[in-house]
């Protein structure tokens, strides 16, 4: 059996104060194996993007346990879930956020850099990392003088630079089309296939089911429903097929 | 070699009227400093231009002299009690004193005098650049610095003048011995700067002592204060200290300049605080997406304090190359600013502790950065 990556044990949230606090995870359970690419999927506001925050250690739950590679985040301070996260999370962001000031390599070395790994070895994990994803010809090139897609891709050499346990995807494809977007799910499903790293992918578009080996429906903070990738396919497909 | 330099440079750079007006700030800002500190130098060394000249281990002067210009005078009694006294060589008398000088084409102008006995040395002009010493015997004689010709309204040897209704000819020109007040210096000899400032002929400014070879000057010292009545024995360095702590503390000039430096260090801290904060607020998604994926506070304090210290680095080096054209242009004035390796040394630190106060403030603004908002921006 895989390895467990990332559990969360009857997480709770609570977000803003006094009239306007809301419970944006009521009671919610989720583990993450390696091996896995888990799809979570629900309507907006349903608390898809605070779990993620969450099980990614931005995020300290109000109630319930998280525990990354083992590692409890209770009591965790901000410092020690910036350490978990160098560690143990990759993160890719539906708008990129790469450093439009940096070139490929040293966007991607960043990662490696605030683990105080800046060695001439980084430059060299940097450009594997990026020759992984397909942009071993781009690594001198800027932010904006790369696709949407190639930006993606970067991130995803970002993510995967430090080897962590746990990738974390929001929104991946959101700003891609559809070509890109098969491209960038094809990439994390490769990733996801690395027994000792599980990927979470957050996601509205149905189009992607077929990437993924666990789909996990939330809504209205608690999970609703989860299915195997393949029988959330099969569902997708028949529920949009035209009645004759 | 880490991002953080990198990083921190790209900020920088990104938005470069922005770095350009932080330069600029921090420029003007430590160039005022500066200035004033120069000045402060300048004006410090000029107050004990007489003392730093004087051939004296110790001088005596009347009872709280505050400073060289002080024309309280002596009893000529007093030289001889302290020739008196074992380990004293010399004790020579100077008087100074203001006076007014007579242009012959009409119009005063006032002087201050400094007289000493030409054999016995004392406070005798130096720099000579026409003439010499030896012609100040010759009836009527004065050294003047070339630098107040035009004040004066002379043009060199042989020049006439006035000076309380005697006759004096210029009979040497001395270089670059000016005085901070404006007024010209005119050395002459003892009995003719007497009569010049209305001085009685028992009386001196100063005995400026010189010890005997061998005699420790601190013993002498406490000789000549235990043997010699309401005077006060200093050596040079004391005096230079008195002289410099009146003409700085006592009339507020010090303080002013001290001002001065401090209001260009709040100037300069401000516009770089300003302008980190403003540059820290647009990179506010970059600092998030560190901290998403991990970075440490201290990494992200890192980056700002680089930026801050790249600011002080480059700002410095300019305001540097300003400050030595400013020291070069009042080099010849009368009150010239002066730059030593310790200042520039001291304001380099201090434009880096500047910068890098400067940048608590965008510190401050990450530190509270939530790196959830990389989800929503």
């Amino acid at each position: 059996m895989s390895e467990l990556v990332v559990e969360a044990v009857d997480v709770a949230k609570w977000l803003g104060k006094g009239a306007a606090q809301v419970q944006a995870l009521k009671g919610v359970n989720l583990a993450l194996r390696g091996g896995e690419l888990t799809l979570l999927m629900g309507p907006s506001g349903s608390g898809k993007t605070t779990l993620l925050s969450i099980l990614g250690c931005m995020l300290a739950p109000t109630r319930g346990t998280v525990r990354l590679c083992g590692c409890s985040t209770e009591g965790a301070g901000p410092e020690a879930l910036a350490r978990l996260r160098r560690e143990h999370v990759g993160f890719v962001f539906q708008t990129y956020h790469l450093f439009p000031t940096l070139t490929a390599t040293d966007n991607v070395r960043l990662a490696l850099d605030v683990r105080g790994e800046n060695s001439a070895r980084a430059v060299a994990k940097a450009n594997d990392a990026l020759a992984m994803v397909g942009l071993a010809h781009k690594r001198d090139a800027f932010p904006l003088e790369l696709s949407g897609g190639e930006q993606q891709r970067v991130a995803i050499a970002r993510a995967i630079v430090g080897q962590p346990s746990a990738v974390l995807a929001d929104e991946p494809t959101a700003s891609l089309d559809g070509e890109n977007g098969n491209a960038i799910m094809t990439l994390l499903a490769e990733i996801a296939k690395d027994s000792a790293r599980g990927v979470l992918v957050v996601a509205h578009d149905t189009r992607i089911l077929r990437f993924a080996d666990r789909v996990v429906h939330i809504e209205d903070g608690c999970i609703v429903g989860e299915r195997r990738g393949d029988a959330a396919l099969e569902k997708d497909q028949s529920d949009c097929a035209v009645p004759s | 070699m880490s991002l953080i330099y990198r990083l921190a440079s790209r900020n920088l750079l990104h938005d470069r009227l922005r770095f350009v007006a932080t330069v600029v700030g921090i420029v003007f800002s430590i160039l005022l400093v500066t200035v004033q500190l120069g000045l402060y130098l300048g004006f410090g060394r000029i107050v004990t231009t007489m003392i730093d000249h004087a051939s004296a281990d110790l001088w005596i002067m009347p009872p709280g002299t505050k400073c060289f210009e002080d024309p309280s005078t002596l009893d000529e009694r007093t030289r001889f009690q302290a020739l008196s006294i074992n380990g004293v060589a010399q004790a020579a008398p100077v008087v100074i004193g203001y006076a007014e000088w007579r242009i012959p084409a009409g119009g005063t102008f006032p002087v201050f005098i400094v007289g000493s006995d030409l054999r016995e040395g004392g406070l005798l002009p130096w720099n000579l650049v026409e003439g010499s010493l030896e012609a100040l015997v010759i009836p009527g004689a004065v050294a003047v610095d070339r630098s107040y010709f035009d004040r004066l309204g002379v043009d060199g040897i042989g020049a006439n003048a006035e000076i309380r209704g005697q006759k004096v000819e210029v009979r040497a020109v001395t270089n670059g011995i000016r005085s901070f007040t404006t007024t010209p210096y005119v050395f002459t000899t003892l009995d003719r700067a007497r009569a010049f400032t209305g001085t009685a002929a028992n009386k001196a400014t100063y005995f400026l002592v010189r010890v005997a070879p061998g005699a420790d000057v601190e013993s002498v010292r406490r000789r000549l204060k235990a043997n010699l009545s309401d005077v006060d024995v200093l050596t040079a360095a004391e005096f230079r200290d008195r002289s410099r702590s009146f003409w700085l503390f006592g009339t507020g000039a010090g303080f002013a300049l001290f001002a001065g430096a401090l209001l260009g260090m709040i100037v300069g801290t401000v516009i770089v605080a300003q302008t980190l904060y403003s540059s820290t607020k647009d990179h506010i998604n970059e600092f998030a997406t560190l901290r998403a994926i991990g970075s440490s506070g201290i990494y992200i304090h890192k980056v700002i304090i680089c930026q801050a210290l790249i600011s002080a680095i480059i700002g410095f080096c300019l305001a540097a190359a300003m400050g030595l054209l400013a020291v070069a242009a009042t080099a010849n004035t009368a009150l010239p600013i002066v730059m030593t390796p310790t200042l520039t040394l001291v304001l380099f630190f201090l434009t880096l502790a500047m910068c890098v106060v400067s940048a608590i403030a965008a510190i401050l603004q990450v530190t509270r950065i939530d790196p959830v908002m990389v989800f929503t921006r």
